[in-house]
């Protein structure tokens, strides 16, 4: 019987081409139909080219100096007028996205590669392994995460890289113990199963077959720990452990604005703004991201 | 039996008095007792028995992936006569893929969501057997190819959700035989699949293990499956081997009743008029086994010595052997 069906189709009944769906991912919607997703993505983008394009933005050098013009208000000549010191705002703004983007970026990428890895190493493996890891990043969660970073930026001597050091090296806990419960499920799907049975070796499975499904869990919340990331880079330049002046940084403009609040309101609003535009660029993306790579969760 | 058949003299696969069970305070709880049997090179073997007689146990224990508290109690299982459990991890993680592969029951949940099939089958290789990314690529086409997968090029670009359930186990037993292994475990493979799909199925795997010489240990409940795959078979009840023989014989005539409660329980195509019998009752605790025989209790044709001592497996024919005292068909 079986023979005759596969006669019948051999035999010219029309056989539909095959094709690949064209929606790979999980998703129901395609990516450019997530609203927060698409105007995260654009606001984000935004903000990399402003950063990447500083030197062709900023009408002023950020770190030139000029006494004979302090705390001006905006003009045509300087867009967002002066600081205390007669340099331009607007430079410094452009010139601060910089530096505050890229300290947010490391100071999430190392945490979320270090964490993960980790995390995934340690719900794999279970036992000693398991114990010893999640004991320290016991140890770190008992602590506030403030407390620990301001504490290490003092011990590291502030300056950029202190501050990402700082960061990473408390903030990859969370990565951990979020990758480490994806992969206590991972691990005991049947495809886990058969990718052990057919000998692979740990790395393999590990990396091709678990933190694949898992990482997305991870992607989402490292959107949101950028925007952490950056206020917190804005609070360490605030306490003045941040980005040493002369420097553009949205924290340093902020505290250096703070004294002319009343009469020179700008200086300290427009780096706040800012950092409120940057968070909700990030915020609209990572939440773009979750309904996008983990749409199950979202019910 | 197989044209591959090289060296009769060691069996590829064999287990020996195996028992496995979880290890409690003076009384283990045994969920497979006793079981032995042996797979030659090429040879198709068949474990048949209901949900919880221990036949997946078995095999699960053969591929080391008991659960959890479960653990092998005493016994052995050589393959090719190594001894399997005497083997380091790092040993036995050699073996699996060119030494033993395994197909599961759902493809769809054995293979990776985010994964191209086509990758997943090069992996194998490529750990196993030190083929280059492209030639462990070529090689994967190649087995997609031979499992009857049309257009195998596009195919192995596809995820497995893209994929119909027959093409999937397709994969699987391509992703199973991509080493060349040369026993491979099939865990009811083809209860997911519609009839017409899981014959084609089986008459694949049965042709591929020819090709590639390597033996098959089959496990299911469907005797009809059995009947077409296999030259031999074993059937379980409560963790034991009840009867052994080839399939002919024990279909033509079975000795145990609970056998032959199975072949009367199953639909027929040559005599379809034929009612069907169900066996009564349920199989047993393992924890609280009847006295004497486990099956007495349901057996039609129970006498008093049946509940005294437990029944050893004993030959009842040339080549046969049934754990019976009174072995059907037969005066004793």
């Amino acid at each position: 019987m079986t023979e005759a069906l596969v006669t019948a189709t051999a035999a010219g009944l029309p056989r539909r081409p095959f094709r690949l769906s064209r929606n790979r991912s999980r998703a129901l919607r395609p990516w450019y139909r997530i609203t927060p997703l698409v105007t995260g993505l654009t606001l984000v983008t935004f903000l990399v080219l402003v950063a990447v394009l500083a030197p062709l933005i900023a009408t002023h050098d950020p770190l030139t100096q000029n006494l004979t013009a302090i705390l001006q208000p905006p003009s045509a000549e300087h867009w967002l007028g002066t600081d205390k010191v007669g340099r331009d705002v607007f430079s410094r703004l452009v010139f601060g996205a910089r530096i505050d983007l890229r300290v947010g970026f490391l100071a999430v990428l190392i945490p979320f590669v270090v964490g993960s890895l980790l995390g995934a190493v340690s719900g794999y493996f279970g036992g000693i392994i398991d114990a010893v890891i999640m004991r320290i990043v016991d140890v770190f969660f008992a602590f506030p995460f403030y407390v620990l970073v301001i504490a290490l930026v003092y011990v590291l001597g502030s300056g950029e890289r202190a501050i990402y050091l700082a960061i990473a090296a408390v903030s990859w806990v969370s990565y951990c113990r979020i990758v480490r419960a994806e992969v206590l499920v991972a691990k005991n799907q049947e495809y886990v199963v058969a990718a052990r049975l057919g000998g692979l070796s740990h790395a393999r499975i590990i990396g091709g077959h678990i933190l694949r499904n898992v990482i997305a869990q991870a992607v989402v919340y490292a959107m949101s720990d950028i925007v952490l990331d950056i206020l917190a880079i804005v609070t360490l330049g605030y306490l003045g452990l941040g980005i040493q002046p002369p420097a553009p940084d949205w924290g340093g403009m902020i505290i250096d604005g703070q004294p002319f609040i009343t009469t020179q309101w700008w200086l300290a609003t427009v780096p706040g703004l800012a950092v409120v535009f940057t968070g909700l660029a990030l915020s609209l993306t990572g939440d773009g991201l979750a309904d996008l790579l983990a749409p199950e969760r979202r019910k | 039996m197989s044209a591959n058949v090289t060296d009769t003299a060691v069996p590829t696969l064999e287990v020996r008095d195996l028992r496995i069970g979880i290890r409690r305070g003076r009384h283990d709880v045994v969920l497979v007792d006793d079981v032995s049997f042996s797979v030659a090179p090429g040879e198709r073997y068949g474990v048949v028995g209901e949900s919880g007689s221990g036949k997946s146990m078995t095999l699960r224990a053969i591929a080391g992936l008991l659960p959890s508290g479960v653990e092998v109690l005493s016994g052995e299982i050589a393959y090719a006569g190594q001894d399997l459990l005497a083997m380091s991890p790092r040993e036995r993680r050699a073996l699996m893929g060119p030494g033993i592969a395994m197909i599961f029951q759902e493809p769809l949940t054995a293979l990776n969501p985010t994964a191209r099939v086509g990758a997943q089958i090069a992996e194998g290789p490529r750990e196993h057997l030190g083929l280059s990314r492209r030639q462990a690529r070529r090689l994967a086409v190649e087995m997609m190819r031979r499992t009857g997968i049309p257009d195998p090029e596009r195919r192995a670009q596809a995820f497995p959700h893209e994929l119909s359930g027959g093409m999937r186990q397709r994969i699987m037993i391509a992703l199973a035989l991509s080493c060349s292994p040369r026993i491979l475990l099939c865990d009811e493979p083809t209860t997911a699949l519609d009839v017409t799909v899981a014959d084609q199925v089986l008459k694949l795997l049965s042709d591929l293990c020819d090709d590639l010489g390597a033996a098959l240990v089959f496990v299911t409940h469907d005797l009809a499956v059995v009947a077409q795959t296999c030259q031999r078979i074993g059937v379980m009840y409560s963790g034991r081997i009840i009867e052994k023989g080839s399939v002919t014989d024990v279909f033509a005539g079975p000795r145990h009743p609970y056998t032959l409660g199975l072949i009367e329980s199953a639909p027929d195509f040559d005599r379809p008029d034929r009612p069907l019998v169900p066996i009564p009752g349920t199989p047993p605790n393992p924890a609280d086994l009847p006295p004497g025989c486990a099956f007495n209790p349901r057996c039609g044709f129970v006498q008093d010595d049946c509940r005294i001592d437990r029944v050893e497996l004993a030959s009842v024919d040339a080549g046969r052997e049934a754990a019976c005292l009174h072995p059907v068909g037969m005066s004793r």
